[in-house]
């Protein structure tokens, strides 16, 4: 205890410190730059110090102790494990996007914010303290121990691969935009440095050395995002709690709502918007007859341009279309199929911030916004990368705690991205809209250079209606700073706090993959007799291996990834959530029942992704593929408790397993010794 | 080895702990998701109350919660002599 004591202060004061230092930092460059430090330069040093910074504590925490290495030698108070929890939870994605989802969703966009919170309740109350109890070193661990053999530990592993693979590839994606956006290198590029700086501490140290850059990480990033809103908030409204003030802004939002959606040339430009949907719709519906003459309209549009001395600009446009345009009819179907979403989108007439459910089929909205909630919920609680943060608490009444403290670092980050959006949305309703083309706040013409905002004057007016914008989702964060007129060093913290983001969780998932295929592949199921210095050694060439896959594939720079990232969620709850939880609760839950059960909900879950994405399957009573989960996970407790009643009970060792995870500490009891 | 009356008696206490706990959960997510619409006429700071649950309120709950089930339930371990060293 008094050793546990020490230890835990050493840390406060660690952390303490580096804190401090960050901000003195932050400062010391703040300076820099009024004295005349060009933000090229800014830019590299925030690269360079952080992840030298990240490569340093790596470096530190390096480790070949097979406790430390898998599960950071179960010393990790709940408060510090909170945070590491924290930034290996939020991604890219939360710290970039969410705050511009909800700009462009506004209601709708509550169901992310809601989802990745609320799943920490069920964490809480069915995983964390059992898993901690249970004390081995992966998730697919307890589906071994618990249902007995290798196919319900070989099923885990597959659940926890590809659900971590498709997440990992979007974290080192997000990585690459932001390293090539901010240093100004290519993406490729961009991608295989922010892979050294994964790399340098999952490598190096694993678990042990993934949770202590992962606090650093947090610390950074949760900064990073509090800085730009709170000084915005303090000049739009004089108080520096941007969650509280956004209440009266985003009423303000809804006195403008009224005025610009009803702006007469708002509707003009929206009715000329919808003319050029059906035209699109009928060379879709024409082909392959229509491929040809398309094509010669493309030539002509070109031509003509030239032939009027048009500027260069939109010839240059007009000579890329026609070098991308279509050679077969599968081509253009797909192409064009774009084409006729962006054109709708574009037409759609605007909603209002806070209104719910707004679309015309309210009913099947609301069900789509409970499927998509619960499945991101069940989802949250069945990712392998967080459910493997508990076996690093010291103990059960820790990692209790500790979930507390997780959920509360990350409330911090959810509960202030909706203000991200509505001060963003007031400064674009109030300050850009009905402005003159000719004379564009800094902030537009900024981001419209590297495409993220967009203004075509439809009607030719000369000025900017709502239906003539388009953003980009990641702007609004992105942009905050430039904004709320602040200097370009708050700008440099975000693309740090970005990059923290991505990084900290790319780390956690890189190592659940590499100890699936190492720990329980290699050692569990082909050489238990292993010793453990090649455990370690496999382990991490593994992680290597799996890295630079994973760092090609986001260099491919699919569309599929995004995508991919909100099925990881149903599917790592179909294939987890009912077995774990069921194994846990439910004595009766057999080896034979766990298989069948992950074996329907992951084939459900594909089926139905697939289906509807791909294959034109009617979705089941309007449910989006986004939310497959809605019907997986029900089949999958279903199919476990069927197929465990007739078939026979779990063997007497299995029961007293369920009731040493039951209980934190049974007096007298024979597995007490065990962990 | 077989489980005392005590043991069971925590473990029961540890279900309804946990049921009452996923009820509230259930209606902070479910109950305003479904009245959305309504709760948005009640307006109170300038925040409609639907948007103002979905975006903070049911969050606040949440982490509320598991605050309770981890001081709840250390202190059963304590009570009902299960707590480790």
């Amino acid at each position: 205890m008094a050793k546990d004591d020490s230890f835990k202060k050493a840390l406060k004061k660690y952390y303490s410190f580096y804190t401090g230092g960050f901000i003195a930092f932050l400062i010391a460059l703040a300076i820099l730059e009024q004295v005349g430090l060009p933000s090229k330069w800014i830019g590299y040093i925030f690269m360079l110090a952080t992840i030298g910074l990240y490569a340093g504590i790596g470096i530190m925490s390096r480790t070949t102790d097979l406790s430390e290495y898998y599960v950071a030698g179960r010393k990790v108070p709940a408060f510090f494990n909170g945070m590491a929890t924290g930034a290996d939870w939020m991604s890219a994605a939360s710290f970039i996007g969410m705050g511009g989802t909800l700009y462009l969703m506004g209601f709708d966009g509550l169901a992310f914010v809601m989802g990745w919170t609320g799943g920490y309740v069920l964490v809480a109350l069915f995983l964390a303290p059992y898993l901690r109890k249970f004390g081995q070193f992966t998730i697919p661990d307890f589906l071994g121990a618990r249902y007995g053999g290798h196919f319900a530990r070989f099923i885990g592993i597959v659940g926890a691969v590809l659900a971590s693979f498709t997440y990992v590839t979007a974290q080192i994606y997000g990585v690459g935009i932001i390293t090539s956006r901010f240093l100004g290198i290519a993406f490729e590029v961009g991608v295989f440095v922010g892979l050294a700086g994964i790399l340098v501490c999952s490598f190096l140290g694993g678990m042990r050395a993934v949770t202590w850059t992962q606090v650093a990480q947090y610390i950074i990033l949760i900064i990073a995002y509090l800085t730009p809103v709170v000084l915005l908030s303090t000049r739009v409204t004089g108080v520096p709690v941007p969650e509280l003030m956004y209440g009266t802004v985003l009423q303000k939002v809804i006195e403008r709502e009224k005025v610009i959606f009803n702006d007469p040339k708002q509707i003009e430009v929206l009715d000329m918007l919808a003319k050029k949907i059906p035209p699109i719709e009928e060379k879709i519906k024409g082909l392959p007859a229509t491929l040809e003459p398309e094509r010669q309209k493309a030539e002509a549009k070109l031509a003509d341009l030239k032939a009027q001395n048009a500027d260069s600009k939109d010839i240059e446009k007009a000579e890329k279309a026609l070098t991308a345009f279509p050679k077969t009819e599968a081509e253009a179907k797909e192409a064009w199929g774009k084409e006729l979403t962006g054109a709708k989108t574009k037409a759609k007439a605007p909603t209002s911030h806070a209104k719910a459910f707004p679309g015309k089929d309210p009913w099947t909205d609301r069900l789509n916004f409970m499927a998509l909630t619960f499945c991101l919920m069940v989802g949250t609680a069945a990712l392998p990368h967080i459910l493997m943060r508990y076996y690093t608490t010291p103990s059960v009444k820790e990692a209790r705690y500790s979930v507390f403290w997780s959920l509360f670092f990350i409330f911090i980050l959810y509960f202030t991205a909706p203000a991200y959006a509505v001060f963003a949305k007031f400064e674009v309703y109030t300050n850009l809209i009905g402005s003159q083309i000719a004379n564009l706040p800094l902030w537009v013409t900024n981001w419209a250079k590297i495409g993220l905002v967009t203004i075509t004057d439809v009607n030719k007016d000369g000025i900017v209606q709502l239906a003539e914008l388009t953003l980009n989702a990641d702007v609004i964060v992105l942009a905050t700073p430039e904004i709320a007129g602040l200097p370009y060093v708050v700008s440099g913290l975000v693309a740090a706090g970005g990059l923290a983001a991505a990084l900290s969780t790319a780390d956690g998932l890189l190592l659940t993959i590499a100890n699936a295929l190492s720990h329980d592949i290699y050692y569990k199921m082909l050489d238990p007799n292993a010793p453990t210095a090649r455990r370690i050694a496999i382990s991490k060439g593994l992680l290597l291996i799996v890295a630079i896959i994973a760092a090609y594939t986001a260099s491919l720079k699919l569309d599929l990834i995004l995508s991919l990232v909100a099925w990881a969620f149903s599917i790592a709850a179909a294939t987890f959530f009912p077995a774990l939880v069921l194994g846990i609760f439910w004595k009766r839950a057999n080896s034979y029942g766990a298989v069948a059960g992950m074996i329907v909900g992951l084939a459900l879950c594909l089926y139905y992704l697939a289906g509807v994405k791909f294959f034109g399957m009617t979705p089941w009573f309007g449910i989006k593929d986004i939310a497959a989960g809605t019907f997986a996970i029900p089949a999958g407790f279903i199919t476990i408790i069927l197929v465990s009643l007739v078939t026979p009970p779990p063997s007497k060792e299995i029961q007293e397993l369920i009731e040493h995870v039951r209980y934190p500490d049974i007096k007298g009891s024979v597995m007490r010794t065990q962990t | 080895m077989e489980l005392s009356e005590r043991h069971k008696e925590y473990w029961s206490k540890n279900l309804v702990i946990t049921g009452v706990l996923l009820f509230t959960w259930f209606i902070a997510t479910f109950g305003v998701i479904f009245f959305a619409d309504q709760l948005n006429d009640i307006v109170i700071f300038g925040f409609p109350m639907g948007f103002y649950m979905a975006a903070q309120g049911s969050l606040i709950i949440y982490v509320v919660v598991i605050g309770i089930y981890a001081l709840y339930m250390n202190k059963l371990d304590v009570d009902y002599d299960v707590a480790e060293e």
